[in-house]
């Protein structure tokens, strides 16, 4: 529920709401774009980047909480293993249990690879199962994917590696068809019509949606088919190291029984990373929209192994986390609202930004309302926020048309005594997605041969920002291509001894760096949280 | 400053104090718990934190989301972060849209008795008993329908006497609904073709090549919709 105060602040969006209906907030200039980013965005903010001491990126800029996880000692460097046993032996190992460590495991297994899923959590506690708004695909007339690469270039800066964005664009339509082959309850018209709409930065409307639950609906809908194809999947259990073959060549994982603290050793002759992005490291402390399980562990493992980082220097700042209630602080407010026509407004109930630019911008545009021009609303704990004027999509679509469009949402708020459909949503950027990742090819692999990554895990597809809808897109594309490259060429591996001798090798690095690793080890599997800053606020 | 009001809870009958402003899932890691089991998404989507708890001095069982659910002074909560249920194994290109596949890997739909403690126990406040009744009918679309927020946290099939697993069921029905019931999109096909055709391999190779002022002059003057 709203304070008074908070009320009384709500009455001059509903003053200035009937004036801005139908009207055009003009778009931001390339020029005044990058003189946003540049003052208020957070990747430029250098106190919170450190650079790389020791591995292949040595001298790259990263975030400071990334960076102290890197410069760490492995968590099984004292525990006793016999990488000669096998407590599993198997084709294909996929670790991560999101959409992008399903579409592999489904992928791989198809060409008849036997496969191990294993995943920390329960399989499906994943990013995609939290994505709301939507899925990329040019799949319309007026559409195409040559257009759809423009837009993905675009919105990545011109950073983005052309052959994976070409991946991407180009799949995109065969993953729509395979997720209608697999029962996906898309939003449709009577005729069967995908119903798409705009997203930040899109020039057609190519997204397409399952109500609010996008991703959910997808993440349920493999789950379900991975567990009725029967690939075994294990729960609870993290891969904590990846091991390599004498040639150097990935052969497996270190896992480890979170329940039972057991650890247990996996031959696999292709590795797929699926673990997802590092939202719970809490970068620059801003609040996350992401997963519990979202610690960066595959970038750890991975580099350990020497595979090549990329594009970690920037970092995705949602626009729209929620500022209130407290409880839910950092949840996404999912693009879809602004994709309907919600627009942002300041303390004077002035519209500031145009609704959809694209997130880098939209996020420097608030950042600089609240703390440039000291223009937010401030919350009884001491939180900064814009408006997002969710009640003007009734009178753009209709009555009725908040419930009907966005149910996950008016529950959430409903959930707090906060009526989205009559009242608006306070917001402020949250830490949402990590542009970059592991460097891969087409095909998902990266340098270190039999070693792929797909899903946020994996970089070089978006450049320096992603676009709404093309994550839980990319999940899909190189779950897909990773699964069928390696289910394709795993029988041609001929494995050797196993080794952690990596392992051993980066710490000595570290030493001779002179890197004090003060403790720390890595990968951190989960983050611990204690909530003392409660006591701190007012109450 | 004013004093953050405090609450006594009591975690599997443990005692703590903690702010009242809290959720369930904070309070807990507040109380100390490092969460393994019982903590998912942390934003109400996943349904990994099913919490059951009772207000001393009520009878009544209450359920929620730990990590949507305030705490409440005197509140005795558990966690059912799993329950056991069986799942069907299914080739969805083999079923029908019917009561009968429904009633092929789930026969217990039929032994419902109408108690709606599935209903009553729902943390996104499905009507499940409804959807279940849909799926006796063999309504595939309204059963679909009906339980597509279902997180499938699993709280109602630990409510029921007749030992249904309703959130499967409705998963099987929103299976059968988008495969079977649902029109097929003509131009998702027609450009599943176009691109096995390689209609669009051309102008992506040409775009490929080109530099970035090339590219920046294209995206800034494209078309919008």
């Amino acid at each position: 529920m709203y304070t008074p105060q908070m009320k009384e602040l709500i009455k001059k969006v509903e003053e200035t709401r009937p004036q801005r209906v139908g009207v055009h907030f003009p778009r931001m200039s390339p020029e005044d774009k990058q003189e946003v980013l540049k003052k208020y965005h957070p990747d430029f903010i250098e106190a919170g980047f450190s650079e790389i001491t020791v591995g292949v990126n040595k001298g790259d800029r990263v975030p400071l909480e990334l960076a102290t996880l890197i410069d760490a000692r492995s968590c099984i460097e004292n525990v006793e293993l016999d990488l000669d046993q096998y407590d599993y032996d198997v084709d294909v190992l996929v670790i991560g249990g999101g959409g992008a460590g399903a579409a592999a495991a489904l992928s791989a297994q198809e060409k008849g690879a036997d496969v191990l899923l294993v995943t920390k959590l329960r399989f499906g506690d994943a990013n995609t199962m939290m994505a709301q708004g939507g899925i990329q695909a040019a799949d319309k007339p007026s559409d195409s994917p040559p257009i759809h690469y423009l837009d993905v270039m675009g919105g990545g800066h011109y950073h983005n590696v052309p052959r994976l964005v070409r991946a991407l664009v180009n799949d995109a339509p065969i993953v729509i068809k395979w997720l209608e082959d697999l029962g996906t309850m898309f939003d449709k018209e009577e005729d069967g019509t995908m119903v798409t709409n705009h997203g930040g930065g899109t020039s057609r409307k190519r997204m397409h949606a399952a109500r609010d639950y996008t991703g959910a609906e997808i993440m349920r809908t493999l789950r379900d088919e991975t567990l009725n194809r029967g690939v075994k999947v294990i729960e609870f259990t993290a891969a904590v190291e990846l091991l390599l073959d004498e040639d150097g060549k990935a052969g497996g994982a270190v896992l480890y029984n979170l329940e039972t603290e057991e650890y247990q050793v996996c031959r696999a002759k292709k590795v797929i990373f699926a673990m997802g992005g590092s939202g719970r490291l809490h970068y620059q402390d801003f609040p996350t929209t992401n997963h519990y399980g979202a610690t960066g562990d595959g970038l750890i493992m991975g580099y350990r192994a020497g595979a090549k980082l990329a594009f970690l220097d920037t970092i995705q700042y949602h626009p729209t986390g929620a500022a209130y209630p407290p409880q839910i602080l950092g949840l996404l407010v999912t693009e879809a609202v602004r994709g309907r026509g919600a627009t942002f407004l300041n303390i004077d109930g002035e519209q500031f930004a145009y609704h959809l630019e694209t997130r880098d911008v939209a996020s420097a545009a608030i950042i600089r309302e609240c703390v440039g021009r000291k223009k937010g609303i401030t919350t009884p704990t001491g939180m900064v926020g814009v408006w997002l004027d969710s009640p003007l999509i009734e009178l753009i679509h209709g009555e009725g048309a908040v419930e009907r469009m966005l149910p996950a949402m008016v529950r959430q708020f409903g959930r707090f005594g906060i009526n989205i459909s009559k009242e608006p949503m306070l917001i402020y950027p949250t830490l949402h997605y990590q542009n970059g990742g592991l460097l891969i090819d087409e095909h998902g692999e990266t340098n270190v041969e039999n070693l792929y990554v797909a899903g946020e895990n994996a970089g070089g597809i978006h450049g320096r920002n992603r676009l709404m809808g093309n994550s839980l897109l990319d999940i899909l594309v190189f779950g897909r291509r990773a699964g069928y490259h390696a289910g394709e060429t795993y029988k041609d591996v001929k494995l050797k001894k196993l080794t952690l001798e990596h392992v051993k090798k980066y710490h000595a690095e570290l030493e001779k760096n002179g890197v004090a690793t003060g403790g720390r080890i890595s990968p951190m599997l989960l983050p611990r949280y204690t909530h003392r800053e409660v006591l701190e606020q007012e109450a | 400053m004013p004093q953050v009001e405090m609450v006594d809870i009591y975690i599997m009958g443990k005692k703590y104090s903690v702010p009242e402003s809290l959720t369930i899932m904070d309070a807990m890691e507040f109380a100390g718990y490092q969460l393994k089991r019982g903590c998912g998404c942390r934003a109400g989507f996943c349904g990994a934190c099913g919490t059951v708890y009772r207000i001393a001095g009520d009878y009544e069982l209450k359920v929620g989301l730990a990590c949507q659910t305030k705490v409440e002074a005197d509140m005795y909560l558990a966690q059912i972060p799993f329950f056991p249920a069986v799942k069907g194994v299914y080739d969805l290109d083999e079923l029908t849209p019917t009561a009968a596949s429904l009633a092929r890997y789930y026969p217990e739909i039929y032994r419902c008795i109408g108690c709606n403690s599935c209903t009553n126990v729902c943390p996104q406040d499905l009507n499940v008993m409804q959807y279940v009744a849909y799926a006796q009918r063999g309504d595939i679309a309204r059963c679909a329908s009906e339980s597509f927020d279902c997180v499938m946290c699993g709280l109602c099939a630990s409510r029921c006497p007749a030992h249904i697993a309703q959130y499967f069921v409705g998963i099987l029905a929103r299976r059968l609904h988008g495969k079977h019931v649902l029109p097929r999109a003509d131009h998702v096909q027609q450009r599943y073709e176009e691109i096995e055709a390689g209609t669009f391999d051309a102008e992506l190779d040409d775009l490929m090549n080109k530099d970035i002022e090339e590219l920046k002059s294209l995206y800034n003057n494209r078309d919008i919709e």
